[in-house]
């Protein structure tokens, strides 16, 4: 009972059989490679902050960024449920990266206002639900979007994006039953990447295949590179056409690896061995897709050097940009617990403000992030 | 005697009740192999082995559920939660289940077992890794809340957690993790549940705190004797069961009260503790009971420092109590 592993290219960027290439045209193949190195390079960026405690805490997609993949079938009216490693998917649909950029830094150019650690983003207008820290929350509430619009009789669909951990919380049980008992028009794309912070998949489940579950809920479940963004494409494409059609939802499983740290507080040389990192640095997803991409004569390495000068570049502007905003205000830190604000939030507001001469320094914090 | 930090003082408790009894059992989120997040229980796997210390799949309701059962069956699981904030899959295993086993089987059947996870704010963890629900626990009758204020008493009360009869709710201030070192004696020693304690001795105002408001108030004592206020600063190291003794005679003492939490203020735990003193020692009072809390607003990350309870609003309430 094992399900095949889909793949279009080979890890060394050429196609497992041309019959299956999918037909993406030019500007797309071209718009999912730059947001998968502007990924990359934000991810080094990101870190890099970190270390130099500008930001608090980053969290990198490296190696995973084939999901971009999964971006592409996507239509403007679909919802997206996002975990915490799907920053190409956000870039792809739309996430302007001064946003991306404001919520790392917390300040007045944060969207959500300094509220959230870094790495917890919402963008409204692509439909990129708010990323919380709890594992697998979202599983269930993408369940719920997908039925709202089989009840509303949209068009749209829903995705929604965990981990091999996720797999084990009970909502992602909840989310899979839920959908499959209203056929409703969800997408679940599990990336495997191995790991749960330090706990190896085989701990996870014994279910060496996650794909398998679907099939206790009723609907297909497929295994994907997820190293290979034709092939994470094509069988999103799938899945989003099933949901649209209305013929309910799939998983998906995208085998891949997290090339970096859980994030900026974690060590992955504690836990995973070398010539894992070893062996899944020959299947990297940008080095493949852009072998592919010169092999079909779309590409070069002058207009790759030219590529990665102007992601960093834009990145560096952005930051400089970013850099120049204000810490949230007082007053902002009771606004929007609820839409009008309550009488105990009013009075502890003033009372606030009246302290906030008296006030000591600023306290800051006894240890680094641990996460 | 060993200079440990607040989080040596815990791995040291696991480790002698390891030794000493061998149903001890730990596990939970990345807890065995690389011994935790914080390294709480660093050492433990490769000391006790695989079937004492382990990583379970991430999914807390399976790890308390799991507890529940291994408790039953006779083992003294110490379920890891990673943070507090990632508990509430497993609330209802804790409210309806661990909390109510011996009350609702007639005490056929009892749950000894402790759910250790770090909480509170103070290490920039935003909403998810920073806030303080021990309220939520304290209201539930059952289960037994024990917050250490420093690593002394961390190793003691776990030690009295672990060999408890009923489910014990072991909250560790993270933000004192590592930032302060204390002696903590070798081996086996206790510190009662459910007992007080009083850090500082004082004749104006009683300052009454757990957790990581502990060395907060204490500066704010030390500020406010600078200016001539003798402040009583009381740890409460349970909150439930309260040791209402305790609380009763050091509000008596100075007749004035302050309480500080970080938890929200609306229906925080402070709540409990000025009614109780208002329903039995209001005449000794000279001045209303004062809170200084977190704000009714979910746990913010950049302003974090102006969130938590800091020393300069306490002191703000220890004049205010003074000038009444």
């Amino acid at each position: 009972m094992t399900v095949e592993m889909v793949q279009i290219l080979k890890p060394d960027g050429s196609l497992v059989n041309s019959k299956i290439e999918p037909k993406i045209s030019e500007a797309d193949l071209k718009k999912m490679y730059r947001v998968m190195v502007l990924t990359r390079f934000l991810d080094e960026r990101g870190l890099t902050l970190q270390r130099q405690g500008r930001i608090g805490f980053y969290v990198t997609s490296t190696g995973q960024e084939a999901i971009v993949g999964s971006a592409l079938p996507l239509q403007k009216e679909d919802w997206i449920f996002p975990a915490y490693r799907e920053h190409a998917v956000g870039l792809f649909r739309g996430f302007p990266l001064k946003v991306f950029i404001g919520q790392l830094f917390g300040n007045s150019e944060d969207l959500n206002k300094g509220r959230q650690m870094p790495n917890h983003f919402a963008y409204a207008p692509i439909h990129y639900v708010s990323i919380s820290s709890p594992i697998a929350t979202q599983v269930a509430q993408a369940a719920g979007a997908a039925i709202a619009s089989k009840i509303r009789k949209d068009s749209a669909i829903a995705i929604t994006y965990c981990g091999d951990g996720g797999t084990s919380e009970g909502e992602f049980h909840a989310g899979m039953n839920f959908a499959g008992a209203f056929k409703a028009p969800c997408v679940f794309f599990c990336s495997n990447n191995q790991y749960a912070i330090s706990v190896p998949v085989e701990k996870q489940t014994a279910q060496p295949v996650i794909a398998e579950k679907a099939k206790a809920y009723g609907f297909p479940g497929i295994r994907v590179d997820g190293n290979d963004v034709l092939a994470v494409y094509q069988v999103v494409k799938e899945a989003v056409t099933r949901a649209r059609e209305g013929q309910g939802p799939t998983l998906i499983e995208a085998f891949t690896f997290r090339m970096g740290a859980h994030s900026s507080s974690d060590d992955p040389t504690r836990y995973c061995p070398k010539s894992k990192l070893e062996e899944w640095s020959q299947k990297d997803p940008i080095k493949r897709f852009k072998t592919y991409l010169i092999s079909k004569k779309l590409w070069s390495e002058a207009e790759d050097t030219k590529l990665i000068e102007q992601v960093k570049q834009e990145i560096s502007d952005t930051v400089t940009e970013v850099m120049k905003g204000t810490p949230p205000s007082l007053s902002s830190m009771f606004e929007e617990v609820y839409q009008e604000m309550p009488l105990n939030l009013q009075w502890q507001k003033e009372e606030l403000l009246e302290e906030a001469r008296a006030k000591g320094e600023f306290l800051d914090s006894s240890e680094a992030f641990p996460l | 005697m060993a200079q440990l930090t607040l989080l040596q003082a815990v791995n040291d408790a696991l480790k002698t009740e390891m030794k000493k009894d061998d149903r001890v059992v730990i596990f939970g989120e990345d807890v065995g192999y690389v011994g935790g997040v914080f390294r709480a229980t660093e050492g433990l796997q490769k000391e006790f082995g695989e079937s004492r210390c382990f990583d379970t799949p991430l999914c807390e309701s399976g790890i308390i559920g799991a507890a529940i059962g291994m408790s039953l069956y006779g083992l003294r699981p110490i379920a890891e939660i990673q943070f507090l904030d990632f508990i509430y899959p497993a609330f209802d295993q804790i409210i309806s289940e661990a909390a109510k086993m011996r009350y609702r089987s007639g005490g056929q059947f009892t749950c000894p077992m402790v759910i250790r996870t770090p909480y509170g704010g103070g290490i920039k963890g935003g909403h998810y890794h920073s806030q303080s629900t021990e309220a939520f626990f304290a209201h539930t009758p059952g289960l037994k809340v024990v917050i250490p204020s420093n690593p002394y008493d961390a190793k003691g009360l776990l030690i009295s957690a672990i060999r408890d009869p009923d489910p014990v709710m072991f909250l560790e201030p993270k933000r004192l993790y590592r930032s302060l070192k204390g002696e903590v004696p070798e081996g086996d020693y206790t510190v009662p549940i459910g007992k007080a304690h009083s850090v500082c001795e004082g004749t104006d105002v009683t300052l009454f705190c757990y957790g990581a408001m502990v060395p907060v108030c204490t500066e704010a004592a030390k500020k406010a004797n600078g200016q001539g206020t003798s402040c009583e600063v009381v740890d409460l190291r349970t909150i439930t069961p309260l040791d209402m003794e305790a609380i009763l005679a050091a509000a008596q003492k100075t007749g004035r009260v302050v309480i500080v939490h970080e938890a929200v203020k609306t229906a925080g735990f402070g709540a409990e503790i000025s009614a109780l003193i208002s329903e039995k020692a209001m005449e000794y009072m000279k001045a209303p009971i004062l809170r200084v809390a977190g704000f009714d607003t979910p746990f913010p990350y950049t302003l974090e420092h102006v969130y938590m309870p800091d020393s300069v609003r306490v002191l703000r309430a220890i004049e205010k109590v003074m000038k009444y």
